[in-house]
């Protein structure tokens, strides 16, 4: 609390992102330890977390008062105007401290507390096992083992404890390899396709240099060929544009030299590194955010940042990796440079299309926590968590997520979860508000006894599974349905509602997803109602027949009465179940939607009507 | 003329269709007075059945004695015929092009076809001025029915029946109508019954250099203003366009003649600027190897969102007008067929509930495109892929409907028609067995007797069987204004037109058919629980103890 000096400014103004006129909102503004949190005159309330706040900028004061523009990490941009430049800055001050933490400690995980005992705690973080994973995928088997050369984190500092290898390869050979990989990450396994009985395996770069080679690398790749009983030759790929590929041999390090390795078909597929995602998603904000921005600005905006070509390029990647393993039935390695970026990417899509497991909620859980929290993909530093060096944070899992989102634009009765699903993970990878992400590999989390100070996502995720369900769903698709996603540059489109969640008025103003969404839990409670009633009836049924002879003499004589008729009629009305707030209509405001420069044209103001959503802390505070 | 005298070859055995995402599939070609029929030996089924008036343009190439014809069609999609032999190949592709390119309309499809169908309801009398304008009357006397123009004598490009303010009389609108563009005096497109403001198209004012004026067309639109407000006038063409039309006779309102008016530009695209947009988005669909830098780019270059945007943005603004500011609005363009009417009819959509159901819509259709003289016959005379481009061809009509579509995606639930029905719509704007968009205005279609002798696309699209396929299964009834947003992230390409022959849409209709399943499922359950709650209650009172929980 040291650094909070004004807990709450009255009169602040929230300007609208877009508008071009100066439509504002006005309120209170609050400063907790936590959250930023903005109430305007309808007791609408705006939470913004600390940790999502990405920057905090004091432009030059006006006449109306000293402006403040937040950028948060889930793209949500707030413009305050604070009437008191003295208040601004103590705001600005300590938005400045409370944004970045210097210490792991600090984060809002530490002191977040959801009122759980400890045993509940301990079983959200057993919710996803990856001993089970390994075991679903059919593994340890007749080729494949566990080892447990990394027990103690002996040979590498960033992998998991619990790595599978081929059971052919000894600790000799594991230990040669780590030592020729960069980080001494060697190459293990992250999925095994029971069907074909090949394997997605990864690792980091070859310490090659020019012309090194190591006899025990050699041997390790040669184990996981062989440890493919069907095709006898893999596929290496190295993930990295060749050039960057290149330039690395010049360290000390660099790929696979195709005549020292027998049986391998080396690739590269040409995906961008951190440092060009970082930029073009940065340029693609600052086009997305443009006030008036022209069709023509955004698709030229669009196009000069790359996004959509790295997202493709994830993408080909993926699909590459899936077709060699669905089609030539041959196991794959991949690496990048050190293995925790784009190899994370590519391997957990590449499993995404092969096996549908992990495109249910409880299967995108453990994909994620095996590709990217276990080995090591680093969530603090490319996520920002901590004050650190701004060039290691990168969107690299928002790219993950945004492929899996256009997967299901694809193929939208693929996946069991929506589009919220991906958007509240993407939400939580900033927010540090659980103990999952906090962190860059296992080793680190176990020294900061996560499992005992924080809680785990997971749980909380489930238990409000119903909001994360795709009604268009369809399970019946067998474990290994693979999909096949087109990826023509058509199918590719800006992800609006990630880049403007938070900007209501661009969005649909009737979903059909809600709609579907709420009539598919009417029709079960619907379904049960008919049940209920059936049970009923068939009860009065049971009781007339006891009586049956003087009933139906009654019957007989007495014809429905219209007054019992009417009160059916009302009761059918108003028994319907009929969720008016499905179909509310929003937008019925021409001010919304930034039509031109004719304001001036009128002279009566619109009222305001700029919608601010609850933040990310809403659903468990 | 005899159509077997442009058909040498009649009948191709052993050609072979190659259609996207479909096998090929080896049959007999024959040609018809208007079809191109492939029909494969199997089963004798027919594989493709193809209008000549959809054939946009035609390539031919040859490999030995195997020809290939290569037909683009109007609605974009692209097939190829492998034809053996080469003269065969010779007389198929000369046939084709003189078929699809007949100068006489009488001598069009809808001329010949006779439906296979009950006719319920005679679609050229679904929608008579006389009955749309009773909507109208009951909610206001201040405008009147005007036959002025039953001999199409004052307009040539209105129908006969105009709706014109009360107290202007015909002999004012002769005289108000030689003082716009093609005879267009201000009409009545539109009445707000929420506030009884009212949207008024015409042409553009021949005001000319010295700012010429015309004393009955001021009276006739500042009859429509209510004492002491002010209307708008929405000028389609940007200021400059607008003065440099007074060298030419044209021009605009001037402020000191029509001081209760305040002028508005809002540019908007016309005729080959909108063709080439057209020409180049279509390109860029259908290359499948771009990457994505040079898709991105030749979508933008393309200019269609743009165009869109500009569309739907001034539509919006002439409903905020009427229905946010209380003031009514004239809205014109030069000749005032094209623009003008997709703003008119656009601001319906987005004011007018009615307009967003099924009959709402071919109401809308018929009377702000059709009776209004948008010259269908011109505008869709050619599509994407046709080289001889005319500067009378645009999509005018395609782009107002993408518009609706952009608002139909933002408000799911507020259409009573779907997707589907919109592309119907643009399929038969451009080739159809209807009589319903041929000519270019009615006094045209008059000439034609279209009504004796064609059949209007209405009777077919009316009948139940019909209709389901067009109905939107999400459709709730919404009174609001519904404003839709025009941001650039908020518009998107229309998929279900432009990409339609290019991708597979199995998983996208699959996840249609699913949710529709849903829909009717809530229906059926609902309707169940509704009989079960009744019997319930009628055992109860038979019992006369009701159940105690």
């Amino acid at each position: 609390m040291e650094h909070i000096r004004t807990t709450k400014v009255e009169q602040v103004k929230v300007l609208d992102r877009f508008s071009t006129g100066n439509k504002s909102l006005t309120g209170t503004l609050y400063l907790t330890a936590t959250h930023l949190l903005f109430i305007d005159a309808h007791q609408k309330e705006t939470w913004i977390l600390h940790h999502h706040i990405a920057s905090v900028e004091k432009l030059a004061l006006t006449t109306t008062g000293c402006p403040l523009v937040i950028q948060c990490k889930n793209f949500r941009i707030v413009h305050f105007i604070v009437p008191r430049e003295r208040d601004c800055h103590d705001i600005y001050n300590s938005l400045l401290q409370l944004s970045k933490q210097a210490k792991y400690e600090d984060l809002y995980a530490f002191s977040y507390n959801p009122k759980q005992n400890d045993s509940e705690q301990l079983q959200g973080w057993q919710l996803i096992d990856l001993a089970e994973e390994y075991e679903r995928m059919g593994l340890p088997n007749t080729h494949w083992q566990l080892s447990d050369a990394n027990r103690e984190y002996k040979i590498c500092e960033t992998y998991p404890r619990e790595l599978y290898v081929p059971r052919i390869a000894s600790k000799p050979i594991i230990v040669g390899s780590s030592k020729f990989r960069s980080k001494g990450r060697f190459p293990v396994l992250s999925y095994y396709h029971q069907d074909k009985e090949a394997a997605i395996c990864r690792c980091s770069q070859p310490l090659s240099g020019f012309s090194a080679r190591c006899l025990e690398d050699e041997h390790l790749l040669q184990a996981i060929s062989k440890a493919n009983p069907v095709n006898r030759y893999m596929y290496v790929m190295d993930t990295r544009p060749k050039l960057n590929a290149m330039a690395n041999r010049a360290a000390g390090k660099g790929y696979e030299n195709e005549d020292n390795y027998s049986n391998i078909r080396f690739q590269f597929v040409g995906i961008e590194n951190i440092h060009v995602m970082r930029s073009s998603l940065q340029k693609l904000l600052e086009v997305s955010g443009t006030k008036g921005l022209t069709v023509n600005d955004f698709y030229s905006g669009l196009e000069s940042s790359g996004w959509l070509r790295h997202i493709k390029a994830v993408m080909d990647a993926a699909i590459f990796l899936a077709k060699a393993i669905m089609v030539e039935n041959a196991s794959v390695l991949v690496h990048c440079s050190d293995g925790w970026d784009r190899t994370s990417q590519v391997c957990s899509l590449g499993s995404l299309l092969l096996d549908s497991y992990y495109r249910t909620i409880k299967g995108f859980m453990v994909l994620i926590e095996k590709d990217w929290i276990s080995f090591g993909h680093k969530f603090s530093e490319r996520c920002g968590h901590l004050d650190g060096d701004p060039k290691e944070v990168s969107p690299v899992f928002a790219q993950f997520l945004e492929c899996v989102w256009h997967l299901t634009e694809q193929f939208p009765q693929a996946f069991e979860f929506n589009e919220a699903f991906l958007l509240q993970i993407h939400e939580h990878i900033h927010s540090c508000q659980f103990g999952n992400f906090i962190g860059n590999c296992q080793k680190e989390r176990e020294e900061l006894k996560l499992k005992e100070k924080t809680y785990s996502l997971w749980p909380f995720l489930l238990e409000d599974q119903k909001k994360y369900l795709n009604p268009l769903y369809s399970s019946k698709s067998q474990k290994f349905t693979v999909l096949e996603p087109n990826t023509i540059s058509f199918n590719f489109k800006f992800w609006r509602n990630m880049y403007h969640q938070f900007d209501r008025t661009l969005h649909p103003r009737q979903s059909i997803f809600n709609i579907i969404m709420n009539m598919n839990e009417q029709n079960q409670q619907l379904q049960k109602d008919i049940q209920d009633l059936e049970s009923k009836i068939k009860q009065r049924k049971n009781k007339q027949t006891d009586g049956v002879l003087t009933k139906e003499l009654l019957n007989s004589v007495h014809p429905e009465s219209p007054t019992l008729k009417t009160s059916l009629c009302f009761k059918e009305q108003t028994l319907l179940p009929v969720n008016d707030t499905l179909r509310t209509i929003e937008g019925s405001s021409p001010a919304d939607n930034r039509y031109s420069e004719y304001a001036e044209e009128f002279s009566k103001s619109e009222p305001a009507v700029v919608s601010l959503e609850y933040g990310v802390a809403r659903m468990t505070c | 003329m005899e159509f077997a005298e442009l058909i040498k070859t009649p009948r191709v055995d052993n050609v072979v269709l190659h259609r996207p995402f479909y096998p090929a599939v080896e049959g007999t070609l024959c040609l018809t007075g208007h079809h191109l029929i492939l029909s494969s030996r199997q089963d004798n089924t027919e594989e493709l059945w193809l209008l000549h008036s959809n054939i946009d343009a035609i390539d031919k190439r040859f490999v030995g004695s195997l020809g290939t014809i290569i037909i683009k069609c109007k609605d974009f999609r692209i097939i190829q015929l492998d034809i053996p032999g080469m003269e065969e190949c010779l007389n198929i592709a000369s046939s084709i092009e003189a078929l699809s390119t007949l100068d006489s309309i009488t001598l069009m499809y809808p001329f010949f076809y006779r439906p296979m169908f009950e006719v319920i309801e005679d679609g050229w009398h679904s929608f008579l001025p006389e009955q749309e304008f009773e909507l109208y009357s009951a909610a206001t006397s201040e405008w009147r029915l005007s036959y002025v123009n039953k001999e199409f004598a004052v307009c040539p490009s209105y129908p006969p029946i105009v709706i014109v303010p009360k107290s202007i009389d015909d002999e004012a609108l002769r005289k108000v109508a030689t003082f716009r563009h093609g005879g267009r005096f201000p009409v009545l497109s539109y009445y707000h019954k929420k506030n009884g403001m009212v949207i008024m198209r015409s042409g553009q004012p021949l005001t000319g250099t010295n700012g010429r004026r015309c004393k009955e067309d001021e009276k006739l639109i500042n009859a429509t203003l209510r004492a002491g407000k002010r209307g708008y006038v929405i000028d389609t063409r940007p200021l400059n366009v607008a003065q440099q039309a007074r060298a030419k006779g044209g021009g605009f309102e001037q402020e000191a003649h029509y001081p209760q008016w305040r002028r508005i530009h809002k540019s908007i695209e016309r005729y080959h600027i909108l063709q080439e947009s057209l020409i180049k988005l279509v390109e860029a669909c259908n290359e499948q190897t771009h990457n994505m830098d040079r898709w991105l780019s030749k979508l933008e270059a393309s200019n269609w969102l743009t165009h869109i945007k500009e569309i739907l943005t001034a539509a919006c603004l002439a409903a905020q007008c009427i229905d946010r500011e209380g003031a009514s609005i004239l809205i014109h363009g030069t000749e005032g067929i094209d623009s003008t009417l997709q703003v008119t009819s656009l601001a319906q959509i987005i004011l007018e509930p009615r307009s967003r159901t099924i009959r709402g819509f071919e109401a809308l259709i018929e009377r702000e495109w059709l009776q209004a003289g948008h010259p269908f016959q011109q505008r869709c005379a050619q599509s994407a892929y046709c080289a001889s481009k005319q500067k009378w061809e645009a999509p005018v009509f395609l782009l107002f409907l993408d518009c609706v579509w952009q608002i139909l995606r933002q408000f799911p639930c507020s259409f009573e028609f779907n997707e589907r029905f919109l592309i119907v719509l643009f399929e038969h704007a451009y080739a159809s067995q209807f009589g319903t968009f041929l000519g270019n205005n009615e006094s045209e279609r008059c000439k034609l007797k279209l009504q004796q002798k064609t059949m209007s696309l209405w009777s077919w699209v009316n009948r139940p069987s019909e209709l389901s396929k067009f109905t939107n299964p999400l459709f709730e009834t919404n009174n609001l204004v519904i404003w839709p947003s025009v941001a650039p992230q908020s518009l998107q390409l229309w998929e279900g037109v432009f990409l339609r022959w290019n991708r597979t849409s199995k998983y996208l209709d699959e996840a249609y058919e699913e949710m529709v399943n849903i829909i009717e499922y809530n229906k059926e359950l609902q309707a169940k629980v509704n009989i079960l709650r009744r019997q319930l209650a009628e055992l109860e009172t038979e019992d006369g103890t009701p159940d105690s929980p």
